[in-house]
């Protein structure tokens, strides 16, 4: 009887194995079957074992040495952005209303960035940031500051990392709002008793109970950030030179531009396998205090 | 020192009060004095917590004074008053030590260390913390949890009264009994005020030498758990306390007896005549209604028999109204008819809920 019943449990979960095989492992296999092979063109291939690995993860070679730049670069844009936007949305989610009408207000304008399509985004700050039309970049100009991140490596990366504060710190606000919303009030009033000023509030009682929510954020942002492609692609397209390529754009350069299919075969692989290492390195890391998880 | 004084004091959450019925708590006068334990017995909703967060200085009252010993401390925040407070659900600060949890309301207001660690291994002896002071609050079981928030509450030493705010809620039923002998004996080792809120009966009549029963926002009676039993004000703490509650029984003044459905019951006092408006009823414990024979007293209708064990409680019908007695022991019930005895020095008059005082003895 029993294993009659296992056996029906299979038909039950094979929706689920179809659905998979089809949207993740199918694609992931043909990656791994261009990542070892080579090809000239006209759909004929050749067996190149791991060359393309070894090469890609050499820094003498070309490819790896262009593989290192923007993975470093990425690596900086992350870091730079998860420094200003956690923080920053953890300050919004402080300084929001707790209730009356203008939650329900905040609300909605906090949320509005995070609606709009990624290439929308792009688009609205390619324009808004340029310096000859654009009501942000012409300002910065007539203040007497020379800002044109066509031209200038390190006005294109204040543009970018702007720009992605801009469109993502208010989910780290919304994530961080949500924690403090579920604090309940004797939490606050023991603090007022105890004679409690506002940091000691923030380091005993809110920042421990945001905990969770934070570590949900930062490998949220974290993952996002280092994906990264269409809003940089669509404001600088990379430049100026390779200075805001990033690991995707360059992924895109070296499959559609180079048409090397085998060599960004290697390197989205590669890239993935950093992304998974370096979440499990951030929740490993994030999750060791907390001893007693689910545990209030 | 700190007896606690609340003059003319009423509370509303809304903008613009226009009714009593708009108030959490209706305007009082009331005086705890210092060193007492009191219980504020009440139902969920009558206002006993906003009371509460009224005199610890968590909400603002509407209207009316807060006195600590005669210095009006209405307007000082919470953190001024000399006042500690329990929660129903434990508060720790959970990334901290037990030890720094206790510590904590000592270090905001900046006391030297030596007086902190001795003040804290003071306070843990007392409540049997020394062992669990290196311990991560997080970890801690709810009960040890509720010692360390009394904790904090306990360590700094001019604190002269604690409020307890439903604390045993979250407790397991045997711990709930050690714990509240701790406060008790704490009680009487320390020099404090302590006043526990509560909804249950047992909880308050236990911990406090006077129990103040509230119902919609008002004391309805305050006393001793004898006179709640004895002589309830209202017809609330008659049914509140008291396990079944007191029998009330809609009836008609007639001099020195009350009518019930046709029945005479002699009062054995005279009362004046009440206005024909009034609800009037009845008041007698079911302690002091026996159910007997036949023709023991007035008849009744046997509807059912509880055996508690203890005591059997029978469940009849007095022309038509409910009422609880006890079955005395021996007693055997045939069929539905029977008879009640009351005992006329245990009767008691309400007129609108309200003890009415007979007009002669």
């Amino acid at each position: 009887m029993d294993k009659q019943t296992n056996q029906r449990g299979w038909l039950l979960v094979l929706p689920v194995v179809v659905i998979v095989a089809f949207s993740a492992i199918l694609p992931l296999m043909t990656v791994v079957n261009y990542s070892v092979q080579d090809t000239f063109g006209n759909n004929q291939f050749f067996w190149n074992g791991v060359g393309w690995f070894s090469e890609l993860l050499d820094p003498r070679s070309e490819l790896g040495a262009r593989f290192l730049e923007a993975l470093w670069r990425n690596l900086l844009f992350s870091a730079i952005v998860l420094a200003i936007e956690i923080p920053l949305g953890v300050l919004v989610a402080l300084a929001m209303p707790r209730q009356g009408w203008t939650v329900a207000f905040c609300l909605v304008v906090m949320a509005l960035p995070l609606l709009i399509p990624w290439n929308v985004v792009g688009t609205i700050w390619q324009i808004f940031a340029r310096s000859d039309i654009g009501l942000l970049g012409a300002a910065v100009n007539a203040l007497g500051l020379d800002y044109n991140y066509t031209r200038d490596s390190f006005a294109a990366w204040a543009t970018v990392v702007v720009m992605d504060v801009w469109h993502w710190t208010s989910l780290v606000a919304l994530l961080a709002y949500a924690g403090l919303k579920a604090i309940p009030e004797p939490f606050y009033q023991a603090a007022r008793i105890d004679g409690a000023s506002r940091w000691a509030v923030f380091r005993t009682i809110q920042l421990p109970k945001m905990q969770r929510v934070l570590i949900i954020a930062v490998l949220l942002r974290f993952m996002d950030s280092f994906m990264i492609y269409t809003e940089p692609f669509v404001v600088t397209g990379g430049g100026p030179g390779n200075s805001t390529t990033f690991l995707s754009i360059d992924l895109v350069k070296l499959a559609l531009g180079q048409f090397d299919l085998g060599k960004a075969a290697a390197m989205s692989i590669v890239y993935n396998l950093i992304i998974l290492a370096l979440c499990w390195v951030f929740w490993t890391v994030m999750t060791k205090d907390s001893d007693a998880r689910g545990v209030r | 020192m700190a007896r606690i004084d609340l003059v003319d004091l009423a509370h509303t959450y809304l903008a613009r009060a226009t009714s009593a019925a708009d108030f959490a708590v209706k305007p009082m006068t009331r005086a705890w004095r210092h060193g007492g334990a009191y219980a504020l017995l009440g139902p969920s909703g009558c206002g006993k917590t906003t009371l509460l967060n009224i005199i610890s200085g968590l909400i603002a009252p509407s209207r009316g004074r807060v006195q600590f010993d005669g210095r009006d401390v209405t307007a000082l925040p919470t953190e001024r008053r000399n006042i500690a407070q329990v929660f129903q659900f434990p508060v720790i600060y959970d990334t901290l030590t037990v030890y720094e949890n206790l510590a904590f309301p000592l270090r905001n207001r900046g006391t030297d260390r030596g007086t902190i660690d001795a003040r804290v291994r003071e306070i843990a002896q007392l409540l049997d913390l020394s062992g669990a002071l290196d311990h991560r609050a997080r970890g801690l079981t709810a009960d040890v949890k509720q010692k360390v928030s009394l904790g904090r509450g306990l360590v700094r030493s001019d604190v002269a009264a604690i409020l307890f705010d439903e604390p045993l809620t979250v407790i397991d039923p045997h711990l709930k009994l050690q714990l509240r002998a701790m406060l008790k004996q704490l009680h009487r080792q320390l020099d404090l005020t302590m006043i526990y809120v509560t909804h249950d009966q047992t909880e308050a009549l236990t911990f406090a030498d006077e129990v103040v029963v509230m119902y919609e926002g008002e004391v309805v009676q305050a006393g001793t758990p004898e006179e709640l039993f004895e002589r309830p004000a209202h017809t609330f703490v008659g049914w509140f306390i008291g396990s079944p509650g007191m029998n009330l029984l809609p009836c008609r003044i007639d001099g020195t007896a009350a009518v019930v459905g046709g029945h005479r019951i002699g009062l054995g006092r005279r009362y004046a005549a009440l206005p024909a408006d009034r609800r009037v009823e009845l008041g007698v414990r079911p302690e002091y209604t026996i159910l007997a024979g036949l023709n023991g007293g007035l008849p009744v209708r046997v509807r059912r028999v509880d055996d508690l064990g203890r005591v059997r409680i029978a469940k009849v019908e007095l022309a038509g109204h409910p009422v609880a007695a006890i079955v005395p022991d021996g007693l055997a019930i045939d069929g539905e008819e029977a008879a009640i005895a009351l005992d006329s020095n245990r009767l008691h008059v309400y007129a609108d809920g309200h003890l009415v005082a007979p007009a002669e003895a």
